[in-house]
């Protein structure tokens, strides 16, 4: 059967002729790969354009359309070491780099009419001091007009939009005194201007608006960077399926491109990425990702097949019934989409100062008002006084408070190994008090690894190793991974529920179950010592050995458990899985409080009892299964390898093959936490000492710019503070 | 006084021609990858140029 792969999916075509293929590029790093990659490219006939984006880790190629074969750009990546996946961008990622464009925009022209409106403002105030003429200062005040009004018109809309939809919604944010402030300061000055008066406000608007689009701008980056980096993991997992374009030919295409009615194979070893019927062969199929049971269902003729759910022994053709949603997975839907319903909103720390914030200076201008004209000023002197309280009180530090904070401690969780998914969870990961864990794929590793490594000799093993490629049996692809083996053994024969066969040296070898190779009595010694584990046998001649393969706990989850327990955190295990297996972890990582044999109901219902007592839930979790209970807590995180649908509830996902960054997290979130509180104070602290100041009717425009940009730095200075969190698991 | 009939609209046609310049850097797709741009800088030698389109 010929299997061929279909990238045309992800093809676009640019201008006559030309065809733009994005990938996402593993490995690249430095300068030398990205020279490498492009040259390499560059160097095949036909490709028009090579360039690799090293921020985002992607290769954009184009090429006169059907003058080269996509697969072929794909292997020339593999020959140069890089392994690259067809990439779609999701649409959330393209909202995203379009509104991160139209900020930088904003911030380019706030920040170029800020620098020109200070070369007319200091001549002012240093004018207002010495002998500049009133002519000449109306004039200054007019060209600073020109340049601001339409300036502040183009670079306040992310405020002004953010401002209305919060009013409309009927609530308050921190863009509201922003807008209001930036406002009110315009138009009084334009009036201002127009009477000749000595003081106008352009410099110190437009100011505002800079500094405060440099931290939003920030922000949105590494929000974007972020974004960019789990699309990247979403393209390498990227669902494809074997499509039958014939009766004896097969395609590689991806899962999105595969409609009702189409057959699929489903080969040994390989994830359904549909939902169908079996209509020819006979196998088992483990549903584990989707059930949490771990016994595997018989499968022949007529048999349904879920997304999610892997095939185990045999060769499947499957028919690809009508709805793309299982109608298991019908169910872990229905309990996320009560989970999400059920989630309180968390107020973030920003909105919750906003709150407080808006009001009490709002009420203080409106009272220097009154109180001005009380005390027998002219209702003109008084509106002066009051907006100038306004704008000295315009929330600059405080709209920089969090945003900074935000985006230096994004980027050091980012090193950490942990990516965020949604924007507040930093602050809601600073009030976790208790750690749900799943065992599964969270606690343990996701592949299975060969646990008696140290008693097989290791030419043996690489043999073996190298046997096993020519299998995708779970188990086999396990023992291939524990030997490092690249190279296949050539005409290696694969029989379908046993075993693989090949001749070497003249010699035959055999790698498959007990039975397969004649070693039932050592396999069913290595069971009766630890009943979890699989095995897998090999025979050359008449020299026999056992691989036991299991999954492993991660090599620091002890040490990162103690850690957490030792910040406070109360730990909890919840498994899906049989209660031996459960107990034996719990054991060995010290967990006190366990479950086993728990249903997705069973963990939401836990999660619900333990918010119920008063405690911030993390749940850690990867499964289908695990989706809703992560959607329940009050905050959730899955380790990347987690099933699609577990990643896109999650708010934090981390990488690699550690725990650690789990506490690493914790730690960065509850240190960000207190800077942004500290931040905020500092900001406030800073307007209580220059709000007396507007109040008497002294807040020059120096005054004015010289507080903003005061605040503002101190702001940015504390925010950088965050970078540091030293920490150590171990 | 009379200069500044010239050096303000000198003034600010400098200021809108480095906005305009910002401007067309960024959507010349110059702010995309920032990373990138930093390490091509110290690069060897550039990769061969091909001519686009």
């Amino acid at each position: 059967m010929a299997l061929t792969r279909d990238y045309s999916h992800y093809i676009k075509e640019l201008g006559p002729g030309i065809a733009h293929l994005d990938l996402a590029v593993e490995g690249v790093s430095c300068a030398g790969c990205m020279a490498k990659i492009e040259r390499g490219l560059s160097a095949i006939p036909d490709v028009t354009r090579a360039r690799v984006n090293l921020t985002d880790r992607r290769l954009a190629v184009e090429w006169k359309k059907g003058a080269v074969d996509p697969a072929a750009l794909i292997d020339r990546l593999a020959e140069l070491g890089y392994k690259a996946y067809p990439f779609e961008p999701v649409r959330a990622e393209i909202v995203e780099a379009e509104q991160s464009r139209f900020l930088l925009r904003c911030l380019g022209v706030a920040a170029f009419a800020a620098m020109n409106v200070m070369m007319l403002s200091i001549p002012v105030w240093s004018g207002n001091v010495s002998d500049m003429l009133p002519e000449q200062r109306d004039f200054f005040h007019w060209l600073s007009a020109l340049i601001v009004l339409p300036a502040a018109a183009y670079a306040g809309q992310p405020f002004f939009q953010s401002a209305w939809r919060a009013l409309k919604a009927g609530g308050v944010n921190m863009d509201v005194p922003i807008s209001i402030g930036v406002i009110l300061a315009l138009g009084m000055s334009v009036v201002e201007t127009i009477h000749h008066a000595e003081h106008a406000y352009f410099d110190a608007a437009v100011m505002l608006l800079t500094f405060l689009l440099a931290g939003r701008y920030l922000d949105q980056n590494m929000r974007r960077r972020t974004r960019a980096v789990a699309g990247n993991l979403a393209a390498l997992k990227a669902e494809t399926a074997a499509k039958f374009v014939s009766p004896d030919e097969i395609s590689e295409v991806p899962a999105a491109s595969i409609r009702a009615g189409d057959i699929v194979l489903l080969r040994p070893g390989e994830r359904s990425a549909v939902d169908g019927e079996v209509i020819e062969g006979r196998s088992e199929i483990d549903q584990s990702l989707i059930t949490g049971e771990t016994r595997h269902v018989a499968a022949g003729k007529g048999t349904p097949v879920y997304a999610g759910t892997m095939n185990v022994s045999g060769a499947l053709r499957v028919r690809v019934a009508a709805a793309a949603e299982g109608t298991l997975l019908a169910e872990i839907t229905r309990l996320l989409d009560n989970a999400l319903q059920a989630r309180s909103r968390y107020v973030q720390l920003a909105d919750r100062a906003s709150r407080l914030y808006a009001p009490v200076v709002h009420v203080t201008a409106l009272l220097t008002m009154l109180g001005w004209v009380a005390l027998g000023a002219s209702w003109h002197d008084a509106i002066v006084t009051a907006i100038a309280v306004l704008i000295i009180t315009c929330p600059c530090a405080l709209g920089l408070a969090i945003p900074a904070v935000q985006t230096v401690v994004a980027g050091a969780m980012f090193r950490a190994g942990v990516l965020i998914n949604s924007g507040d969870a930093i602050e809601r990961v600073a009030d976790v008090d208790t750690v749900v864990f799943d065992k599964t794929g969270t606690l343990t590793l996701p592949d299975l690894d060969v646990v008696n490594a140290q008693n097989i000799p290791a030419d043996v093993f690489g043999l073996a190793g190298r046997l096993a490629l020519a299998s995708r049996h779970p188990v086999a692809a396990a023992v291939a991974r524990a030997a490092g083996a690249r190279a296949p053994l050539p005409g290696a024969v694969e029989e379908p529920g046993r075993g693989v066969r090949a001749v070497v040296d003249g010699a035959e070898v055999r790698l498959g179950s007990p039975s397969f190779c004649n070693v039932d009595g050592l396999a069913n010694e290595i069971l009766s010592r630890d009943p979890e584990v699989s095995v897998v046998a090999f025979r050359r001649g008449a020299q026999c050995h056992v691989f036991a393969v299991r999954q492993q706990l991660r090599a620091d989850a002890a040490a990162a458990i103690a850690a957490l327990k030792q910040r406070g955190i109360a730990v909890e295990l919840l498994s899906g899985d049989r209660e031996p297996a459960v107990h034996h972890a719990a054991q060995a990582l010290g967990v006190d409080v366990w479950r086993a044999g728990v249903t997705p109901a069973d963990k939401i219902a836990r999660i619900e009892e333990l918010k119920r007592q008063g405690r911030k839930v993390m749940m850690v979790g990867d499964g289908m299964n695990d989706a809703p209970s992560l959607a329940a807590a009050s905050v959730s995180m899955s380790p990347v390898s987690a099933a699609h649908l577990s990643q896109a509830t999650a708010d934090l996902v981390f990488l690699g093959k550690e725990l650690s960054p789990v506490v690493a997290a914790i730690d960065h979130s509850r240190k960000a936490v207190r800077l942004m509180k500290q931040n905020i104070w500092l900001a406030v602290g800073y307007n209580a000492l220059a709000v007396p100041v507007a109040i008497v009717g002294l807040a020059t425009p120096l005054i004015a710019a010289a507080a903003m940009s005061g605040s503002s730095v101190l702001v940015m200075l504390n925010a950088l503070r965050a970078r540091g969190a030293g920490l150590e698991v171990r | 006084m009379e200069v500044l009939v010239y050096l303000v609209p000198l003034a600010l046609m400098l200021g809108g021609l480095g906005l305009a310049g910002f401007l067309w850097s960024l959507k010349s797709g110059q702010f995309d990858d920032l990373d990138g741009a930093a390490w091509r800088a110290i690069a060897d030698d550039d990769p061969p140029q091909v001519p686009q389109k």
